[in-house]
């Protein structure tokens, strides 16, 4: 009945649909199964089937064609070749003339083809993967495969599964009815994210029963933006519920930690917003092919002034005979007597037909085989092989192979790209004293050095259990896992842990590196001391007062590390089961009697009442090993607790922690694991429990902490405030146990923590605490360590009650919900004392820092383009900042005078200083982008602020800034600003960008750029299949570009302009002839030789060049990344030097018509036998020309050449031979056998390729011994033997003379900030919006700022401390830059220069202040700043 | 189980360190690796020669390229200069020349042969055979629409294309609804002007110089390329149907008729003019005057007349007409330009060098 009902619901709908077209309205597919889908509402709607394949089997000929049509080139030569076939004009057989023509087209479509292919394989491995969707008839989920899916269907997911369509979630096992999603897929965060069930269905006790559904759903249409969904849920008694974006889960996300969600599909297939966001791949067209059609373009004209001249020549010719029409004139086939005038017309046409040659029709296809070649060497380079994960680089675009060599922007995501996206505790602060944690720092550098580390290994993660795994299906991951684990321990690479990470799928943030802190002793020491010290006073009933501040700010730390968080421990042997339960008694404190009867005595009562139900329904959930449950565990503690612990001014366990049953499961069992929605909190969580303060466990309303000589703890959690982006920090406000105070702790970002903790003027300790943790804060933030800070609060019980109420007024507010709940947390979080800071990095992947430090010196400009919050980074001033145009473009405008002032006071070159003038006054003309001096700025950008400097009016003075910065980074950007950072680069710089990045959010950036390398490692395909290249990992680069981009492009580009030129020279030949033929378009080489020329005789030496030539080797390549600079100035092919080898091509046709000319003056000579030296002869030549040009000659080398002229002779043979009346007009009949008797061919043989070659000979001699090019230089280096080879390398990194060093193209800084001055030395540069300029020096707004500097970028210090040593090597680079090497943090010891010092612009310390901020009111738009700069040269 | 293969795999693996071959252990490792081959090849690793092209390496190969050309320029140019040649043009363009009035009046339907007769004398006795050829000028023999002008199935004795000759032969491939044999513009044009060559002795009487008139065109194109219709010996049946060229005096079946080895297509001379020259100032072989059996040389040395009759009009064109009388070498005919091409640039790599 109700179906009924909907039908015709549905029918309205739709019809009011069509009218409005604005709406979706989705009805579950299970109403209408009889119905066979015919009556489906939603069969209007696209179904999950996904298909990019761009041909079928019947449309692929005529589609193809035509796409090939749309070459110019193929056009002109079907032109050609049809109109051979008009009489008039005809120059060949037609039917011969279509030969190279037709195999052109079908090379390329084969090719066509097979990519196509390629791309149905994929399609079809996705639609065929499998997803549960309920079934009306089986009363059941089944198993179906993806493209079955419609829009409609209920759908299961359970954990770690990729979600088939856009399906709005309508239950979930969890609890709090959420479903956590990894969206890394879409924007690249890692960070798991909360998804709610339809309110709806959020009371729903029992499972989902699809069953039960008669809701109809409407939404908006299909479209890409990720971050909307609106729409409501009508059901059927007429209520309405709206439904958000945080209802819907996305295709392509991951279901994490959650057991099993249901839910139905809204989208799907190519409407679900992920595909959406999938542009179509754009045709991409490599830079030097489009500098190849330009001379292509030139060859037209050539070719045309030829016609022409030839044409002119003709009628000339023709007019001077007059009326006397000679007897070798004939008339046109029709007997008409054909004016000059007209003769001369159809001239031009035919001589269009001999001449076509000179469009290199086999170029095209010469240059789609090489290019194949080369993808294929790239395929198989061993060091593009990752072993661990089986992966290789794959190359996805065939056609821009040579674009890597020619790369100048480098656009790159950071997380998952050039990070691990693994956080990793170095050091902490606590209570005003640095704890460095060197031993930690060593261990972290132990992962580094890769493979050399197996007998290094610490042992206690290895021993993890094994024994009760083999039966269920979770256990066996787990095992995988901790077998895994152990496999890294044993190598202790992290390549290893990659592969062991993508075997178990779901290892969220936990490698060992992460995991296995090296506790500082001092530290430890001290949180030994303290803990036996509590424990002791505990026993002797003593108040914890009395316990040193220090002491108790240590252990309130780790505490606070421990408990601030919204981290899930879960046991090895039960991996999914998340320990959280559902509880009658809801966590948080709901009212005020609920706080009441929670702070009375009963309280234990109660919720060990909870807790053991808690128990029972664990056990109900039929968990395969319940005893181990945390939560289990937990509820035992609390029962000892009850117990043992009577005196609820003393809630501990007394149980010491070796009798602790609990514990010595613990230890037997293995470690817990911790999963966290940030991998910052999971490393914090982790470097607790280095210091044996250990989190077991966490219900909603208690938080369970073992530490040291105390046992377990809990903590009652009577509020967890939530971490947002405006306020930047989380609060949990808990009760604890020994004080049985309400505490709050705060961990947030650094700047909005040092903003509210408690005045300095309370206490001369904690003024000192705080001044030297923001020094510390300080170094951290030099060091590129993401910096938290840790506060807290003591509440007294009447604060406590106070807040609560507003808080509780607050959440249950209809209106202005957040914005109360905001105030609220604002109200808990004031007046903190600070605890410590912590300085955890994201790890930089193997080999990054050294990766990007060559693609530097090679030329290349790195900005970054991240989506991830830099939370701690450019922090709330840039939240907060430009919210509108004029303000945004008031900030460029300064940042820009900024850096022009800068430096016109640091240069003292005039010239400069007028340049720069001139430059402020036409700031807005597009074509001018001055090539301003690389400073040593660094540009961040967020993306609310990018996208106004994006805007049409801005984007100029956006990119004079950011042109003038040496490194920008864009952080919080939207996938969308992404691209057009990169186009608005690629369009106006005229430069050539390359984008990687690991995500799907990368993906338009990486469609957008010239070359788009995707990251293929755990985080999806999207970007793989979008980009041209995938990578295995970004270090990687270094040899695609500077080893195969270079080769790719200098063989490419030889092979271009030796096409060029072997067309010119062969085609010159026979306009040369047109002066001895009366301008007639004759051609003294017969028609197959002249087709098959190009196709046959001179095309495979030239391949096999094209495909193995090296002009430099590899190692040099790498060890010299300025070679690469030859590639983007596109030094192997300039326009002249398409021109001098057309000259060169006219001199050597020249020597090769006129030699045998006077040869065979007055002879007797017939034209073929005359003709077929020549084509021998310009073999020769051409052959020897690519001898000459060749750099390395391997035995393919020499069998193609041999090849060649002994096809050229076989053919000639056999062709002179087959047939004697065939071939009209040439009829060659035993030409070729005639010649091979006589002494004369053979002795044109030899001086006409000699004499031709000559200066070009010379010239390459001359050039190579006098005036040689860097790529030269390299080539000689190669030749040395590699003993003097390392030698001169690693000397070439200091010796600026050496004609090695390039110009000094990058004025690095490497004149770090000398750690004491940086106090005073950072003068900010504050422009207030009142009154702009004045200088405003507020230590405090600057310290937050340069603190928060440290999280921009958080690569430091990873480069090879050999580099130093060979920069000081000589004695200038000591003198010249002792800063580096003397009294500096680690860090800036570690970042030697990248060049040599001498290269390095010192910029004497009263110019250029340190630190700048452009600050409006409290809108913060660009920050240039040098401690940026600083650190990005640092790392980069 | 899968445990258990998982740690064989990592065992395998560790136990082999860098070796591909791990991949084959175990059961999760059965998937083929990926992993390439560390093949020379598919590194780019190839042994290679890595020529670099500077002063130290480029001087040798200049003096070699000198010390090996010069000698062999050297070789040719005396080569050539030991080749003896005549030449003299017969046009008539002067007024004062002996075909000056055949040319001015030629008409080529006038009946009587106009003859001429040129003296000159030879400088030197020639010896060995010597060659006697008729050299035209600005003769566009390679003029594009005249060099596709024959029909080669024609000339090949097909019966099919006697009768129905190629269009490419247009316009002249039939003549008064009578296919033309040969036909086209190249056999339109042959070469008709007849000399002979007279020895005058001290005592004025004059000897006529023998010519052989076979063995100049190319065996091949004698014995395969040119064939008369086959089915009858008798020529003047063969070619039934046909026209003569326009041109022509006689058709093609009385070119030889007292040598039937040398009538029709198989015309030595007619087959020499179908090879269309390569430029237009041409030589073509005419008739070979064969060596004396006897120590005295072929020409002596002294006066001779030509004696042309004058048939094939060149003014119009601006043409010019020769006769050469050459020997040839090892190398052909008279020709010094490879010698000192050789000479040259074997200097100029000397010098270079």
């Amino acid at each position: 009945v109700w179906g009924k009902v909907f039908a015709a619901e549905s029918g309205r709908q739709r019809k009011k649909k069509t009218k409005e077209s604005k709406t979706r309205t989705v009805h579950a597919n299970i109403l209408y199964d009889s119905a066979k889908g015919e009556e489906s509402p939603n069969r209007h709607y696209a179904n999950n089937k996904i298909k990019t394949t761009k041909y079928t089997l019947l449309s692929f000929l005529p589609k193809n064609l035509f796409e090939q049509f749309h070459r110019f080139a193929n056009v002109y030569f079907v032109f050609i070749a049809l109109l051979n076939f008009v009489p008039v004009v005809n120059a060949f057989q037609p039917e011969l003339a279509l030969a190279p023509v037709v195999f052109i087209l079908s090379v390329t479509a084969i090719k066509d083809l097979w990519e196509d292919y390629r791309r149905h394989r994929s399609d079809k491995e996705i639609n065929h993967m499998d997803c549960l969707v309920y079934s009306r008839a089986e009363r059941r989920y089944v198993e179906i495969y993806w493209k079955e899916l419609r829009v409609g269907d209920f759908v299961r997911l359970r954990c770690n599964e990729i979600l088939p369509a856009d399906v709005l979630l309508l239950s979930s096992s969890d609890p709090d009815r959420l479903c956590h999603i990894e969206t890394a897929t879409l924007d690249g965060e890692t960070n798991l994210k909360q998804r709610q069930v339809v309110r709806s269905f959020y009371d729903l006790d029992c499972d989902f029963n699809p069953l039960k559904y008669t809701s109809v759903i409407e939404c908006e249409k299909p479209n890409n933006d990720l971050n909307r969904f609106r729409g409501y849920i009508i059901h059927r008694n007429g209520r309405r519920d709206a439904l958000y974006k945080d209802n819907l889960l996305l295709r392509g996300c991951t279901i994490r930690n959650t057991e099993e969600a249901v839910g139905i599909v809204i989208y799907a297939g190519h409407e679900t917003k992920a595909m959406l966001n999938n542009n179509g791949p754009r045709y991409k067209r490599s830079k030097l092919e489009r500098q190849m059609n330009v001379d292509v373009f030139w060859c037209v004209i050539i070719l045309l002034i030829m016609c022409l001249f030839t044409a002119v020549g003709h009628g000339l010719w023709m007019f001077q005979y007059g009326d006397k029409r000679p007897v070798f004139d004939v008339l046109s086939p029709e007997g008409t007597d054909l004016s000059p005038i007209m003769s001369a017309i159809y001239l031009f046409l035919t001589m269009i037909i001999v001449f076509q040659v000179l469009i290199p029709i086999s170029l095209f296809v010469s240059i789609e085989i090489v290019k194949i070649c080369q993808v294929y060497f790239i395929h198989n380079d061993l060091e593009l092989y990752e072993e661990e994960t089986d992966s290789h680089l794959q190359c996805r675009a065939l056609n821009i192979t040579e674009d890597l060599g020619q790369m100048q922007y480098i656009f790159s995501d950071k997380t998952g790209t050039l990070t691990e996206n693994k956080m990793v505790f170095r050091r902490c602060t606590v209570a005003g004293v640095e704890y460095s944690h060197d031993a930690n720092a060593r261990r972290l550098a132990m992962y580094q050095e890769v493979d050399s580390e197996e007998e290094e290994c610490v042992s206690h993660g290895g021993t993890l259990p094994r024994r009760d795994s083999v039966t269920s299906h979770t256990s066996a991951r787990v095992v995988l896992r901790s077998q895994s684990t152990k496999s890294h321990r044993r190598t202790g690479s992290r390549a290893e842990a990659k592969r062991a990470s993508i075997l178990s799928k779901h290892t969220a943030f936990s490698s060992p590196m992460e995991k296995d802190i090296t506790p500082d002793p001092q530290l430890l020491d001290k949180v030994n001391e303290c803990s036996s010290k509590m424990d002791f006073m505990r026993f002797h009933s003593q108040s914890l007062s009395t316990l040193s501040s220090d002491l108790c700010d240590i252990i309130d730390f780790f505490v606070a590390l421990t408990i601030c968080n919204t981290v899930v421990v879960s046991s090895p042997n039960q991996p999914r089961q998340k320990v959280r339960m559902r509880f009658e008694l809801k966590s948080p404190v709901k009212t005020i009697e609920d706080f009441i009867k929670r702070f009375t005595p009963s309280r234990l009562t109660s919720s060990n009442n909870s807790s053991s139900s808690s128990l029972n329904r664990s056990n109900n959930r039929g968990c395969s090993s319940l005893i181990s449950s945390p939560s289990a565990d937990s509820t035992l503690t609390k029962l000892d607790e009850e117990k043992t612990a009577p005196d609820l001014q003393h809630d501990f366990t007394p149980v010491p922690p070796c009798f602790d049953p609990a514990k010595s499961w613990r230890l037997e069992e293995g470690e817990l694991r911790y999963e966290a929605e940030s991998p910052d909190e999971a490393a914090l969580v982790y470097a607790a429990r280095a210091y044996k303060c250990s989190l077991v466990g966490r219900l909603p309303d208690q938080v369970t902490v073992e530490l040291p000589h105390l046992g377990k703890l809990s903590f009652e959690l009577l509020h967890t405030l939530g971490f947002d982006s405006t306020r930047k920090r989380m609060s949990v406000v808990v009760r604890h146990p020994l004080t049985d105070q309400i505490t709050v702790y705060t961990k947030g970002a650094d700047s909005v923590i040092m903003d509210i903790i408690r005045p300095p003027d309370t206490g001369k300790r904690q003024k000192k605490i705080i001044c030297r943790t923001q020094n510390y804060l300080n170094q951290y933030a030099a060091d590129g360590l993401r910096t938290l800070c840790i506060a807290k609060k003591v509440l007294s019980k009447e604060e406590y009650a106070c807040w609560l109420q507003r808080h509780l007024q607050a959440e249950t507010a209809i209106q202005g919900r957040e914005e109360l709940l905001f105030e609220s947390a604002l109200r808990l979080e004031t007046n903190l004392h600070l605890l410590g800071a912590t300085g955890i990095e994201d790890r930089l992947q193997d080999g990054v820092p050294e990766t990007i430090a060559s693609l530097r010196k090679a030329g290349l400009q790195i900005w970054v383009l991240t989506g991830d919050k830099q939370e701690t980074a450019v922090n709330i001033l840039l939240t907060l900042n430009a919210d509108s145009q004029e303000a945004c473009a008031l900030l460029l405008d300064e940042s820009l005078h900024y850096i022009q002032a800068k430096f016109l006071c640091s240069s003292s070159d005039q010239a400069a200083k007028m340049y720069l003038t001139n430059n402020i006054n036409n700031m807005a003309a597009a074509d001018l982008y001055p090539s301003l001096p690389v400073h040593r700025l660094g540009l961040v950008i967020d993306g609310r602020t990018l996208a106004y400097a994006l805007d049409r009016s801005l984007e100029d003075k956006f990119l004079a800034v950011a042109r003038s910065c040496r490194s920008v980074l864009c952080c919080r950007s939207t996938p969308l600003q992404k691209s057009m950072v990169v186009k608005l680069v690629r369009n106006k710089l005229k430069v050539m960008t390359l984008a990687i990045g690991d995500g799907a959010n990368d993906v338009s950036m990486i469609q957008v750029a010239d070359v788009g390398v995707g990251i293929s490692g755990q985080e999806g395909m999207q970007a793989v299949m979008a980009s041209d290249f995938a990578l295995p990992r970004f270090s990687y680069l270094q040899k695609l570009l500077l080893v195969h981009g270079h080769w790719c492009y200098s063989r490419l580009a030889n092979m271009i302009l030796y096409f060029f030129y072997k067309n010119a020279m062969f085609v010159a030949l026979i306009f040369w002839y047109q002066f001895y033929c009366g301008f007639s378009g004759s051609a003294m080489i017969d028609q197959w030789y002249l087709i098959f020329f190009n196709l046959m005789f001179s095309a495979f030496p030239q391949l096999i060049t094209g495909t193995l030539d090296k002009d430099v080797s590899a190692e040099t390549l790498q060890h010299l990344p300025q070679l690469y600079r030859s590639g983007q100035n596109s030094e192997e092919y300039k326009p002249y030097m398409f021109w001098m080898n057309m000259i060169d091509a006219f001199y050597q046709s020249l020597v090769c018509f006129f030699i045998p000319y006077f040869a065979y003056a007055d002879s007797g000579v017939d034209l073929f036998t005359w003709g077929t030296p020549i084509t021998t002869i310009a073999l020769f030549t051409i052959l020897l020309h690519l001898g000459v040009e060749t750099k390395t000659w391997t035995w393919m080398n020499w069998l193609s050449i041999c090849f060649s002229v002994a096809l050229f002779f076989t053919v000639a043979l056999c062709y002179n031979a087959s047939c004697p009346t065939c071939y009209s007009p040439s009829n060659p009949y035993w030409t070729i056998q005639r010649l091979l008797q006589d002494p004369l061919f053979y002795f044109l043989c030899i001086i006409t390729p000699c004499s031709a070659l000559l200066p070009r000979y010379f010239y390459r001699a001359c050039q190579g011994t006098l005036f040689p090019s860097a790529v030269q230089v390299g080539r000689q280096l190669d030749k040395l033997p590699p003993e003097t080879r390392r030698n001169i390398l690693s000397l070439s990194r200091v010796t600026t003379g050496s004609p090695l060093s390039l110009q000094p193209h990058f004025l690095s800084t490497n004149k770090p900030l000398p750690k004491d001055n940086e106090g005073t030395n950072n003068i900010s540069q504050t422009y207030k919006k009142e009154d702009a300029g004045k200088d405003k020096d507020t230590s405090k707004d600057m310290y937050s700022f340069v603190n928060s500097e440290g999280d921009t970028l958080p690569y430091t210090k990873d480069l090879p401390r050999g580099e130093l040593n060979i920069s000081c090597k000589t004695p200038e680079a000591l003198n010249t830059s002792p800063e580096v090497s003397h009294g500096l943090s680690p860090s800036l010891v570690t970042s030697p220069p990248l060049l040599s010092p001498t290269d390095s612009v010192v910029l004497p310390p009263e110019h250029g202040p340190p630190c700048v901020r452009y600050k409006r009111s409290s809108e913060e738009g660009i920050q240039g700043q040098d401690r940026t700069e600083h650190k990005i040269q640092v790392a980069l | 189980m899968i445990t258990a293969m998982m740690a064989s795999s990592y065992n395998a693996k560790e136990e082999d360190g860098h070796h591909s071959g791990a991949a084959g252990h175990g059961g999760a490792g059965a998937v083929k690796s990926r992993k390439p081959d560390n093949t020379a090849f598919k590194q780019q690793r190839l042994p290679a020669w890595q020529p670099i092209l500077t002063a130290g390496t480029v001087l040798p190969a200049f003096f070699v390229i000198g010390l090996i050309f010069i000698p062999i320029g050297i070789g040719l140019y005396v080569t050539s200069n030991n080749i003896k040649e005549f030449e003299i043009d017969y046009t008539g363009v002067d007024s004062n020349s002996p075909c000056y009035s055949c040319a001015r009046n030629f008409s080529s339907n006038s009946t009587t042969p106009c003859t001429c007769s040129l003296n000159f004398t030879l400088e030197q006795p020639f010896e060995s055979n010597v060659f006697m050829y008729y050299g035209l000028s600005n003769f566009y023999q390679n003029h594009r629409r005249y060099v596709k002008s024959r029909d080669d199935s024609q000339l090949n004795g097909d019966l099919s294309s006697l009768k129905e000759p190629s269009k490419e032969c247009e316009p002249y491939r039939t003549s008064e609804s009578f296919p033309i044999a040969p036909c086209g513009a190249i056999a339109n044009s042959l070469f008709n002007d007849t000399l002979e060559l007279y020895y005058v002795e001290s005592n004025g009487t004059r000897n006529l110089v023998p010519l052989v008139k076979k063995g100049i065109a190319w065996w091949t194109d004698k014995h395969v390329k040119f064939r008369n219709p086959s089915g009858n010996s008798n020529l003047t049946i063969a070619f039934q149907g046909t026209s003569k060229p326009v041109n022509w005096r006689k058709p093609v079946f009385e070119l030889d008729p007292l040598d039937s080895e040398n009538n029709g297509f198989i015309n030595e001379d007619f087959i020499v003019w179908m090879r269309t020259a390569a430029l237009p100032t041409f030589r073509k072989l005419y008739r070979i005057i064969q060596k004396k059996p006897s120590t005295t040389p072929t020409l002596p040395s002294g006066r001779y007349i030509l004696t042309v009759t004058y048939n094939y009009p060149v003014l119009s064109f601006d043409g010019r007409k020769r006769m050469i009388l050459s020997t040839i070498s090892w190398m052909g005919g008279k020709n010094p330009f490879l010698g000192i091409a050789y000479i040259t640039v074997g200097s100029i790599c000397f010098f270079l060098g």
